[in-house]
């Protein structure tokens, strides 16, 4: 009886969720068809004639006014069918699998740093708040989060790859490398993302405790005599934990979905790079099936989010 | 270690000995010789720009990026290619034969097999070149063969061209890259999609966008060539990674090193810049039927209002040569050194607008970082040199995406780019012949386009030399195109690869670093 609510939540909320996918596809689908030039333009690019481009536009259907494609291209995807690349006639759903991938891997090894890190460092941060050690991480997180994420991972490269060679400068994994060799050589580029998404979720954990700590009942747990860091991980804790998941729920979606910058310093084949070169090519199935699967993603992420939050503070639960 | 310097000096030698003729050739290949013999063995990485998800093994879609340096240098072999000198040397024909008039021209195909094990027929090379003929075709390519009325076989291996018009520089036209000789798929079609071809490399993995590789083939016909025994080839589209993975010994060659750092990647100890003036250049077409341009004197303000000097110095950074308003540079075969170079003159440019009425004038460019590498900066400095001649030069700066699609050949004046072509020729007729679909100037001079059809068949160089220097004379003074300089082709390499004299049509040896290049001992 007690996860009946969460259930018909849960089912709510992914019913939602398959409209915004739905509503997603559309504004993609639009969007760029309002871009400048379409794929055969762009394919042929400088050496483009308009016999050519008509031949090509021919060929692959674009001839057909964009309803018309949008419907068909959503027929496909009802019966579970992403579709062939406009752009080179690949799979799709083979494109999207290797990178996708490559992209969770990435995202995890970094989030298996990242949110341990961030945890650990708020804890400290809130409970020697205003101590040179609280003053140190924070500047210190909220200098790399503010340099632009190409710099961090230039700089990384200059010193941990050019200077004192300790890792590879680009993250080429061969197609069957060992998940050492996957660590060893995609390590530059999780660092780059730890240090780009380690602040916001250490600041948080950091201000949700501390707001705690003004509280009148950790203010009852201290007079009774607990210790500094009982009275953190067993009083605050607890109650903070909404807000801070919250925030790793949004920096995991953003480990997925938002590195292409990072991809393209180092060389690491992910889905952001997809994305960007069938942005570029104008390839509109593509496109969507990497928005789908961002979308998606994003989805999921929030939903588990809510739930996890509710699930782990009851009086979210009563309150409903 | 000097190697460097000698690859610098020699090559810039090189190349200019390719533009004197190719009788030179043979005297100027002592500086490669100084180098040990070429060995085979040994593994390469390459790093290149311009790989994308979108790439597909289809000629007809080959542009600048990894798969044509894989297609053309490695796996594939063309019907002849472009050699170290810039002249034509059959590959798979056995030989090449023009009839008097030059229209029509017979191959003679040499014995040789497909990787597969299947011999090249004249089938395969109809099919190969049919795939950029005809109206279904989406080839950037097609344009190249209009000129072609028919292809036809003469037992197994001849094939004879027909020409509408006599061209006597018709096998440079079978060099290019969209060309290769791939096998017939047995309906009349080509078979792409295999990736077969007739080269010393096999095509054992293509991900696209990401990672080429190739393994040496036994077999190869040719003896000197493909040394390497395997060849990676990484796409690395950034310029500073690129460049990083070359420091870090992540790969031995990279392709395109930017102007503004290559001083400091020169400095470093194992790594050799590899460099050549080339036929690439930055042109500024302004359309010559828009006013105010379909005025010459209007053209000739802006011409002398370009200072080419300061964009050597500070786009290029010393790493080029300052153009003359035409697109026939030194490196090639029938550049005409003697014809004047134009250079910055404010009073001149204030002298031709008072000729064409005008006491100053108002023009908009169009400019983006998408036409070449400091189109933007290049064209500020046009802006500030052109103020002093009394010209507003009105910089506007358009997306770098769909750039050729929307702003190139629209807009009546713009930055555009030109990595040149092997012959006058092919330039010419491209670019600046009357009803050419690139002709970027809208130019239209009957003199030039009457020089450039009798050029095309005239076998007499001497004659041909004559023709080609009027009308490098006549797109210099009356022209569309502003042509203030031409880029040198810098790549980067590590010491442990060798080469010998550098083509100078390309980046990496004319695109064939995969055959030509090795490992040293």
């Amino acid at each position: 009886m007690r996860m009946h609510p969460l259930l018909t939540m849960t089912l709510q909320r992914l019913g939602f969720g398959l409209l915004t996918l739905f509503a997603i596809t559309l504004l993609i689908f639009f969007a760029i068809e309002l871009l400048p030039g379409d794929l055969a333009q762009e394919v042929l690019g400088q050496s483009a004639t308009p016999e050519t481009v008509a031949a090509f536009r021919e060929r692959l259907g674009l001839d057909q006014p964009p309803v018309q494609r949008y419907l068909a291209w959503l027929g496909g995807i009802a019966q579970g069918d992403l579709g062939t690349s406009l752009a080179n006639g690949r799979e799709i759903a083979g494109l999207l699998g290797a990178r996708l991938g490559n992209t969770l891997f990435l995202a995890a090894y970094a989030a298996a740093i990242a949110v341990p890190l961030a945890l650990v460092l708020g804890l400290l941060a809130a409970l020697y708040r205003g101590s040179w050690f609280d003053r140190t991480v924070n500047v210190a997180t909220l200098s790399s989060i503010s340099f632009p994420e190409y710099f961090v991972a230039y700089i990384l490269m200059l010193l941990l790859s050019v200077k004192w060679g300790l890792f590879p400068s680009i993250a080429d994994i061969g197609p069957d490398a060992g998940l050492g060799t996957m660590l060893y050589r995609t390590f530059l580029p999780a660092l780059t993302l730890v240090l780009v998404v380690t602040a916001h979720m250490m600041r948080m954990t950091r201000a949700a405790i501390i707001n705690l700590l003004a509280q009148p009942y950790i203010e009852m747990a201290r007079l009774k005599g607990a210790s500094p860091m009982r009275v953190i991980l067993r009083h605050a804790l607890p109650n903070a934990l909404a807000p801070i998941i919250n925030v790793v729920a949004l920096n995991l979606a953003y480990l997925v979905t938002g590195v292409v910058i990072v991809e393209v310093v180092f060389v690491y084949p992910g889905l952001g790079q997809l994305m960007v070169d069938s942005v570029t090519t104008r390839d509109i199935p593509l496109v969507q099936a990497c928005c789908l699967v961002f979308a998606g993603i994003y989805i999921l992420l929030n939903l588990c989010a809510d739930l996890l939050a509710i699930a782990t503070n009851p009086r979210l639960m009563s309150r409903r | 270690m000097s190697t460097h310097d000698l690859d610098r000096r020699g090559f810039l030698r090189g190349s200019s000995a390719a533009a004197l003729g190719l009788g030179m050739a043979p005297m100027l290949g002592s500086g490669a010789m100084a180098q040990p013999a070429p060995q085979r063995g040994g593994s390469v990485r390459i790093g290149h720009s311009g790989g994308a998800t979108s790439d597909t093994m289809d000629p007809a879609t080959y542009a600048a990026g990894p798969l044509v340096l894989a297609m053309l240098g490695g796996v594939c072999n063309n019907l002849v290619e472009i050699d170290e000198t810039g002249a034509v040397k059959p590959e798979l024909a056995e030989s090449i034969e023009p009839s008097e008039d030059t229209r029509t021209w017979t191959v003679r195909l040499r014995d040789v097999t497909f990787s597969n094990g299947k011999p090249l027929t004249a089938a395969d090379v109809i099919a190969s070149f049919n795939h950029h003929r005809g109206d279904g075709t989406t080839s950037g390519a097609k344009d190249l063969l209009t000129d072609v009325t028919e292809i036809r076989a003469e037992g197994e291996r001849t094939v004879v061209f027909e020409l509408a018009s006599g061209n006597a520089d018709f096998p440079f036209v079978a060099a290019d890259y969209h060309l290769v000789i791939m096998p017939a798929n047995g309906d009349g079609g080509l078979d792409w999609q295999s990736g077969i071809g007739t080269g010393g490399y096999t095509l054992e993995e293509h991900e696209p966008g990401v990672r080429i590789r190739l393994a040496r083939r036994e077999d190869y016909w040719k003896e000197n060539r493909a040394w390497f025994d395997e060849v990676t080839l990484l796409t690395i589209n950034d310029p500073t990674a690129r460049q990083n993975a070359l420091v870090t010994g992540e790969v031995d060659i990279i392709n395109g090193v930017p102007t503004s750092t290559v001083h400091l990647l020169e400095r470093r100890p194992g790594i050799d810049i590899v460099e050549v003036t080339g036929s690439a250049h930055y042109p500024f077409p302004m359309h010559c039927d828009a006013a105010p341009f379909d005025d010459v004197n209007v053209r000739l303000a802006l011409k002398h209002a370009i200072n080419r000097e300061e964009l050597v110095e500070k786009v290029l950074r010393g790493h080029g040569v300052v153009g003359n308003d035409q697109p026939i540079g030194p490196a090639y075969r029938f550049h005409d050194a003697s014809l004047e170079q134009r250079s910055y003159d404010p009073d001149r440019a204030r002298h031709h607008l008072r000729e064409a009425g005008l006491d100053s004038l108002d023009v908009t460019l169009s400019t983006s970082s998408a036409a070449f590498s400091g189109a933007v900066d290049a064209s500020v400095l046009f802006q500030q040199s052109a103020a002093e001649a009394g010209i507003n030069l009105n910089v506007q700066t358009e997306p770098a995406d769909g750039y050729w699609s929307n702003v190139w050949l629209k807009d009546p004046f713009c930055a555009g780019y030109w990595n040149g072509r092997p012959t006058e020729d092919w330039m010419f007729s491209m670019v600046y012949a009357q009803g050419a679909n690139w002709n970027e100037t809208h130019w239209q001079n009957d003199r030039f386009n009457t020089l450039l059809r009798e050029a095309r068949v005239e076998l007499d160089e001497s004659k041909r030399a004559a023709m080609y220097a009027e009308m490098q004379q006549l797109c210099r003074d009356d022209g569309g195109a502003i042509i203030p300089m031409f880029a040198n082709f810098i790549d980067g390499k590590a010491e442990r690869i060798q080469h010998g004299t550098l083509a100078s049509n390309r980046f990496l040896d004319g695109w064939k670093a995969i055959e030509r290049w090795w490992v040293a001992a």
